[in-house]
């Protein structure tokens, strides 16, 4: 496409693609400055990363309004912050801090935000599907038109949890938008030595469920399909599964050598990065400029430095408050 | 007061809520058109319709999950799982999340979810429906864990349960269901935290819950033909575990003994006699004894089955030992 084209309507309108640029960037930065902080010891734990997957949380979560419910992965800082979440509310969280989004009692993997009907990270594989399920039974019996959408990975359609909800879901014709980000590997085992049948979206057919595969790369694609899959569950066709086909550009975590597969492997994906194919399209459109993206940049950094310097500064909870949520009553 | 058996308590105690609250439900397998394994579902289902009395597929895990999907969706879900042995297949959704999610995340999510199990032996259910978990329940921080052993606690305790705001598991004793008694419908909410003493003695307190409280209520009758005076406590819960209880009638007896159907190693009896270790020591005037299961999977024969379980006269025998002259 060049020049000559710029007649045609553009698939986005400029604020809205800024957007979606600025949006994948900021879970880049933060990812990064993730890592940073990992690397100097000020976050502990595990840590996985979401770079290189930016276009499907960033794409996906546009089909989605206040009122829909968010069940995400073990790798879900991406979603937490496409959903609206704090940058310095997540990096307090990794630190352990009582700013964080779970007052440091989840880390890195179990970011909540009960104001953003962000009901986490769940770290068994596939433990969340049950939830979503819940949630959209909650939301049937009550009338309620809303979705919930259920982020997972590859790995989690190897569980029992994930047949058993795909089942009742489709049996009882739930509003949950089941999205799987296949990035091809659970952990360090590639979907073609774990599954028997790698099309993912035919596992939903199975179940009596619509399903549709996406280029997980390509935010636009993503934003498409995932708002035709929310407005078919919102509708009340039931539940909906749409693959989104994705890579990881990290290790599985921080402490992965990443034996498992090749260098080159990963940098021909490379070549599929998200942020820098959705950069390529909008220059082409003329949508975006140097200076808009310095810009981007600097503000992003600001808001990265910034949420570090949050985190470093937010006092812990106090020892003496350690049993306090374990129930919301006490023993009288 | 009304008299009823333990399941028609149960019963109507689903039949309360249902009517009371529009976000009860109840789901699990077989609780609809089948009536409920156990028949204590039977006639809800033409009452309340199939939305609120709802038939799973055999799956566990989602349906418990979905339980807990419901009850952060703002719903008051009752799960019924047919017997404790499956109730493994849910673990994951039970520990990892039902268990965690409030304290996980900071205390901005609850899971007001009750689930009922149906538990224990004496049934020649063999060694895939018939064992005693209580104990691996208990273990769990973020949870309640109930043991009704009586037609009134079966009713009462269900009730208030469905008040908590964190999720509460009620253990059945499958052999309780038959079991009758009374009811009093006008009786405010139980206080899911205390203990009852069911029998008031002087030489010896009988400390138990669930499935094994009749068989030691009969062993308190038979050491009293031997002059030995019992105090029967039942725990009612076993989280939260009132040891106030426990530890004012050991003050007064001097001895305990500890009856769990469960297996010795790490049972719920271990527990309850560490709990006197810490607690009352100095009150003591004898160890702490306990009558457990046999370490073995539950055998099918009868008499096998009644050798593994506790019985009347392995209570009696362990109070016995305990008691000067008695020895």
């Amino acid at each position: 496409m060049g020049t000559n084209t710029i007649s045609k309507p553009l698939p986005v309108d400029r604020d809205h693609a800024l957007f979606l640029f600025r949006e994948m960037l900021r879970i880049r930065r933060f990812e990064e400055k993730a890592a940073e902080m990992y690397s100097l010891q000020k976050i502990h734990g595990f840590l996985h990363l979401y770079i290189g997957e930016e276009a499907t949380g960033v794409g996906a979560m546009q089909a989605f309004t206040q009122d829909d419910a968010i069940v995400a992965t073990y790798r879900e800082h991406g979603h937490a912050l496409a959903r609206g979440m704090q940058a310095s509310a997540l990096m307090a969280e990794m630190y352990g801090k009582a700013t964080g989004c779970s007052h440091g009692h989840g880390g890195s993997m179990h970011f909540f935000d009960a104001s953003r009907r962000f009901y986490g990270g769940y770290a068994i594989v596939g433990g969340g599907l049950p939830i979503a399920v819940g949630l959209a039974l909650a939301d049937k019996m009550q009338d309620r038109k809303r979705v919930t959408a259920c982020f997972f990975g590859d790995g989690a359609v190897a569980e029992g949890e994930f047949h058993e909800s795909m089942n009742l879901a489709a049996l009882w014709k739930l509003p949950v938008a089941f999205l799987c980000e296949n990035n091809l590997y659970a952990m360090g085992t590639a979907l073609t030595r774990h599954q028997s049948q790698i099309d993912i979206s035919l596992k939903a057919r199975s179940y009596g469920m619509d399903s549709t595969s996406v280029d997980g790369m390509d935010v636009l694609a993503v934003e498409a399909a995932a708002k035709q899959a929310a407005a078919y569950v919102r509708s009340g066709n039931g539940p909906f599964l749409l693959e989104l086909r994705t890579y990881r550009f990290r290790a599985h975590s921080m402490s992965d050598p990443d034996l498992y597969r090749t260098k080159e492997e990963i940098e021909e994906w490379k070549k599929r990065d998200p942020i820098t194919l959705f950069k390529a399209r909008l220059r082409e459109w003329g949508l975006l400029t140097d200076s808009d993206v310095a810009q981007i940049e600097s503000e992003i950094t600001a808001e990265m430095e910034g949420a570090v310097k949050f985190a470093e500064s937010s006092p812990v909870e106090p020892v003496e408050d350690l049993l306090k949520d374990v129930c919301a009553r006490v023993k009288p | 007061m009304t008299k009823m058996t333990y399941r028609e308590a149960v019963r109507a105690a689903l039949r309360k809520a249902l009517r009371a609250d529009p976000r009860v439900f109840l789901m699990g397998e077989d609780v609809g058109r089948y009536g409920g394994a156990f028949a204590v579902s039977h006639g809800l289902l033409d009452e309340f319709g199939p939305d609120r009395i709802r038939d799973t597929p055999l799956s566990e895990s989602v349906f418990v999950g979905a339980g807990i999907g419901a009850a952060l969706g703002g719903m008051r879900p009752i799960v019924e799982i047919m017997t404790v042995n499956f109730s493994m297949l849910a673990m994951d959704q039970i520990l990892n999340n039902a268990a965690t999610l409030r304290h996980m995340s900071g205390g901005q999510f609850g899971v007001p979810l009750v689930v009922r199990v149906a538990t224990g032996g004496g049934r020649q259910m063999a060694a895939q429906h018939s064992h005693s978990l209580e104990v691996w329940y208990a273990h769990i921080p973020g949870i309640k864990v109930l043991t009704p052993a009586t037609v009134s606690d079966a009713y009462g305790m269900l009730l208030a349960a469905l008040q908590e705001p964190d999720p509460v598991f009620i253990f059945e004793h499958a052999t309780l269901y038959p079991l009758e008694g009374e009811i009093d419908e006008t009786a405010g909410l139980v206080d899911l935290n205390r203990a009852a003493v069911r029998r008031a003695g002087r030489d010896v307190t009988l400390i138990t819950f669930g499935g094994t409280l009749g068989t030691t209520l009969q062993a308190a009758e038979r050491l009293a033909e031997e002059a030995i005076d019992a105090e029967v406590i039942d725990l009612r819960s076993l989280r939260p575990l009132d040891t106030s209880t426990i530890v004012d009638s050991v003050a007064k007896t001097h001895r305990a003994v500890i009856v769990d159907e469960s297996w010795r190693t790490g049972s719920f009896a271990a527990e309850v006699s560490a709990q006197i270790m810490e607690l009352a020591f100095d009150n003591l005037d004898a160890p702490v004894a306990r009558v457990c299961s046999a370490e073995v999977p539950m055998p099918y024969a009868k008499h096998l089955e009644a050798a593994t379980m506790p019985q009347v006269e392995g209570i009696v025998n362990a109070a016995r030992s305990l008691v000067p002259h008695h020895g």
